[in-house]
């Protein structure tokens, strides 16, 4: 064959990719912006959700990412660290490794399973916030501990040997030397934890979410959320419940959009230097 | 020195969390779940019928709804992320490069009930209206929304796996007259065919896992599908919808964990295999 | 698995990290500040938690608006999940109420026994087509065929020639429960034909307001101007034929508390039956008790 037949449709290829892509993305925003308004992210919903906003589920969401960062960071980073610093490559290392990638590889709503057994049940925290939080932690734990690895493991031995060569402990190592050039890395790691985390609703659906419009007030609340919202504005479709659907899909969009970018920024603002 | 042992420990246990969820989640799908498929056996896999109302529980449906859906989606999937992992790695120019990236980190990073949204308004309606079928929730609409979801895995893995390619094949296929297309065919497909392997399983363990978008496009039909243009139902939308209702420890509960056993463990053999074929270049 | 792998090719272009990022640092303190604040927050309120059955909840969700502003320290809570759900998580005493569209079954009276329903409104339930459907009427049997799988086009009933396509709702609904105990009478619904199920009254109701082939039932306060609703054995689905006894499809709606309700609960229920309650009621759709 040709080769400019086969580079037609490599072209054509990526080029449908990238429409799938902007037609999905146009949709939700042509549509979703007809609702999206002030009072729409600070009113409650109404009517079941036919009319007002979705304060409580972006508010629901934020505290569910909150938890599940608190959890997850420390774990992850912690976890990382001890890889990279504290031991070399052995039987357990391989056993760390093995927990975290077969993790990453579950199923959402066999996370929401286990947080609803696990968390609501047997620990009886019953349905709120943490036993959200938490599972959603489990499930971007994976995530933030092979960033953060990553990310650590591309300190230079020499900046390492120089801190040490001038007397200091390994931990102030640690703390001057390697989390500082590290941190980059890892917070590109968390900021994509972030939006997975926003946007999972199989986790959260048996752990932390209700349907009527009351704000927690402490973790040991459960909440709304903007996941399970949207999925329930959309299985119960009416004209009207389906425009807020668009704007909460939309704001969820904006926080996928947010992340995403983000990211892409660190990254890009940390690759000036590149060290052999 | 102290502090320094006293934190070495604390991190060790850190690091071990994920391992030691692995292990409570084993432990709690199993303890919930292995006493109905030691009570049905291998009926539990292979029976058709699901009632929980006389407790008879047979997965096949749901595990033929899965199967079905992902190996569709796959079909779809496959042949286009391949064609844009190539144009990546290879003939893209840069600019191009640069533009294509953040589109499928956007992709990957849509929430899976926005793609559920779209699929329900727009494929199942697109569908309903072409084919002119009852109605469009189908497997074929529930195949178009999950290849769209697994083609960032495809792409990104498969041009990480065509970039690594070593040069020195290309110049030595170029030296002897190949065309750029002969080259792609004959030599750098079949030595990035482990890493685009790979990517496949990791797209099937995805797909079969996904739920939201599946509950909302599939139908959720007790039945196995007959044609593409059938509804069905899948593992993961058959716990999603009736975990509500089981009364904890009764059987219904028990069986929708022994459903969860199944799940688990398929998409731990497809990290199994994946893992082999070597994801991981490091 | 995807992310690891993202991750890890994003990563090959960040080869090294460089400058102290304390603003990082400061920003997540800051969350940990709220999180706290949040944590601490909060006036001692009372709480009620309700859960189940998705036809009870814009009741119960209507009824809490209103219970709140007259009780402000009171802070009421609803998941939905089905009739089956409100009754375990009663029982398991994770919720306070359980709101069910049906009574509790045996099975469920042995799990939890000391279980007691309080009836706080009546029901139909209605079978709904789309607008544009012919159909106006069936009979009983003609019903259970339907969903029985018996019969497959609406042709055979005098309506078009197309296929039917028979919405149901998910296991635990308590609207399925009794749909298949007055109408299929217990008998076997959709094992042997192609049925869609959804996992809530709106949600049948959307799928039948726009899918011209199809059939469901809903709660009768569900009915409106985007479906059609049947006459069942010429019976047209009403608050008068329900209360009269005259349409073949009703049913009572309960809320289950551990015990002889108590405390907040009692309140609560005690404001449901109320005439301010039942007005609610009236006002969603479904029949008052009184």
């Amino acid at each position: 064959m040709k080769d400019k037949y086969v580079y037609a449709l490599l072209w054509a290829s990526t080029i449908v990719t990238a429409m799938i892509l902007i037609f999905i993305l146009g949709f939700v925003v042509l549509k979703g912006s007809s609702a999206l308004s002030v009072e729409f992210l600070i009113d409650i919903p109404r009517r079941g959700g036919e009319a007002g906003g979705i304060f409580p589920a972006i508010l629901g969401t934020f505290y569910l990412v909150i938890i599940a960062l608190v959890v997850a960071v420390p774990l992850g980073v912690g976890g990382a660290l001890y890889l990279v610093e504290f031991q070399k490559e052995n039987i357990i290392t391989k056993i760390i490794r093995f927990g975290a990638d077969t993790l990453n590889a579950i199923p959402s709503i066999i996370f929401g399973l286990f947080g609803f057994a696990f968390l609501v049940y047997y620990l009886k925290l019953g349905v709120c916030i943490l036993s959200g939080g938490v599972t959603l932690a489990f499930m971007v734990l994976p995530t933030i501990l092979r960033t953060s690895e990553e990310a650590l493991r591309a300190v230079p031995g020499w900046d390492k040997e120089g801190s040490y060569a001038l007397g200091a402990t390994k931990l102030q190592t640690i703390k001057n030397i390697v989390l500082p050039q590290s941190l980059s890395g890892i917070i590109t790691g968390i900021v994509l934890s972030i939006g997975r985390a926003a946007g999972e609703t199989a986790p959260i659906i048996f752990t932390a979410a209700i349907l009527n419009p009351v704000l927690p007030e402490s973790v040991f609340d459960p909440t709304m959320s903007l996941p399970s919202h949207l999925y329930t504005l959309v299985s119960e479709s009416t004209p009207e419940k389906l425009v807020n659907a668009y704007g909460t899909a939309l704001v969820l969009i904006i926080l996928v959009l947010i992340t995403t970018y983000s990211a892409m920024l660190f990254r890009k603002y940390f690759t000036r230097h590149v060290r052999r | 020195m102290k502090t320094e042992k006293i934190v070495e420990k604390i991190l060790l246990i850190f690091a071990l969390s994920a391992t030691l969820v692995i292990f409570l989640i084993i432990i709690f799908l199993f303890k919930e779940g292995l006493p109905i498929l030691k009570k049905e056996g291998l009926g539990f896999i292979l029976g058709k019928i699901w009632n929980p109302g006389k407790e008879i529980y047979g997965a096949l449906t749901f595990i033929v709804g899965s199967l079905s859906v992902t190996f569709l989606a796959l079909l779809i999937a496959v042949p286009l992320g391949v064609s844009c992992a190539l144009f990546l790695a290879e003939i893209a120019p840069k600019r191009a490069e640069s533009l294509f990236r953040p589109v499928i980190e956007l992709l990957a990073g849509i929430p899976s009930v926005v793609y559920g949204m779209f699929g329900l308004i727009v494929i199942v309606r697109f569908i309903k209206v072409s084919f002119d079928v009852p109605t469009g929730e189908t497997v074929l609409a529930c195949s178009i929304v999950l290849a769209v979801m697994i083609l960032p895995i495809i792409i990104s893995v498969s041009e990480d796996a065509i970039k690594s390619v070593p040069r020195i094949y290309k110049e030595g296929s170029f030296a002897l007259g190949a065309t750029h297309w002969q080259t792609m065919k004959r030599v750098i497909l079949p030595t990035a065919s482990s890493g685009i392997t790979a990517s496949i399983i990791l797209a099937m363990g995805r797909a079969i896992g996904e739920t939201m978008a599946v509950v909302l496009v599939l139908g959720n039909v007790e039945m196995i599908p007959k044609s593409l243009l059938n509804p069905a139902e899948a593992l993961t939308s058959v716990i999603l919808l009736e975990m509500g209702e089981a009364p904890v420890g009764g059987t219904h509960y028990q069986a929708l964990f022994a459903v969860g056993i199944i799940l688990f463990i398929i998409v731990m053999i497809l990290n199994i295999i994946s893992m082999k074929i070597g994801v991981r270049k490091k | 698995m995807f992310y690891e792998d993202k991750i890890y090719i994003c990563l090959r272009f960040n080869k090294n990290g460089d400058k102290k990022m304390k603003k990082e640092i400061i920003g997540i303190s800051i969350c940990m500040l709220f999180l706290m604040g949040c944590i601490s927050e909060g006036n001692k309120t009372q709480t009620l938690s309700l859960a189940g059955s998705t036809t009870v909840e814009p009741i119960a969700s209507r009824v809490a608006e209103v219970y709140m502003e007259k009780h402000p320290d009171a802070k009421v809570t609803i998941q939905g999940g089905g009739s089956g759900t409100g009754i375990k998580m009663v029982g398991e005493g994770t919720a306070d109420i359980g709101n069910a569209s049906r009574k509790i079954k045996d099975k469920e009276k042995d799990l939890y026994p000391d279980l007691v329903g309080t009836i706080i409104a009546y029901d139909g339930i209605a079978v709904v087509v789309h607008p544009l459907n012919s159909v106006e009427n069936l009979t009983k049997q003609q019903l259970q065929d339907i969903y029985a799988g018996k019969i497959r086009n609406w042709k055979e009933l005098g309506g078009e020639d197309m296929e039917i396509v028979v919405i149901t709702r998910a296991e635990g609904s308590g609207t399925r429960d009794t749909f298949i105990e007055l109408v299929m009478n217990k008998g076997k619904i959709e094992e042997t034909s192609s049925v869609l199920q959804k996992p809530s009254n709106g949600a049948v109701k959307a799928t039948v307001a726009g899918n011209e082939n199809a059939i469901g039932y809903i709660g009768l306060g569900y009915v409106d101007s985007s479906v059609k609703s049947i006459k069942i054995d010429d019976v047209t689905p009403s608050s008068a034929t329900v209360k009269g006894g005259t349409y073949p499809i009703s049913r009572a709606l309960y809320m289950y508390t551990k015990g002889t309700p108590s405390g907040l609960a009692k309140d609560f229920i005690d404001f449901i039956l109320s005439s301010e309650g039942q007005n609610i009621v009236e006002e969603i759709g479904f029949i008052r008790i009184d």
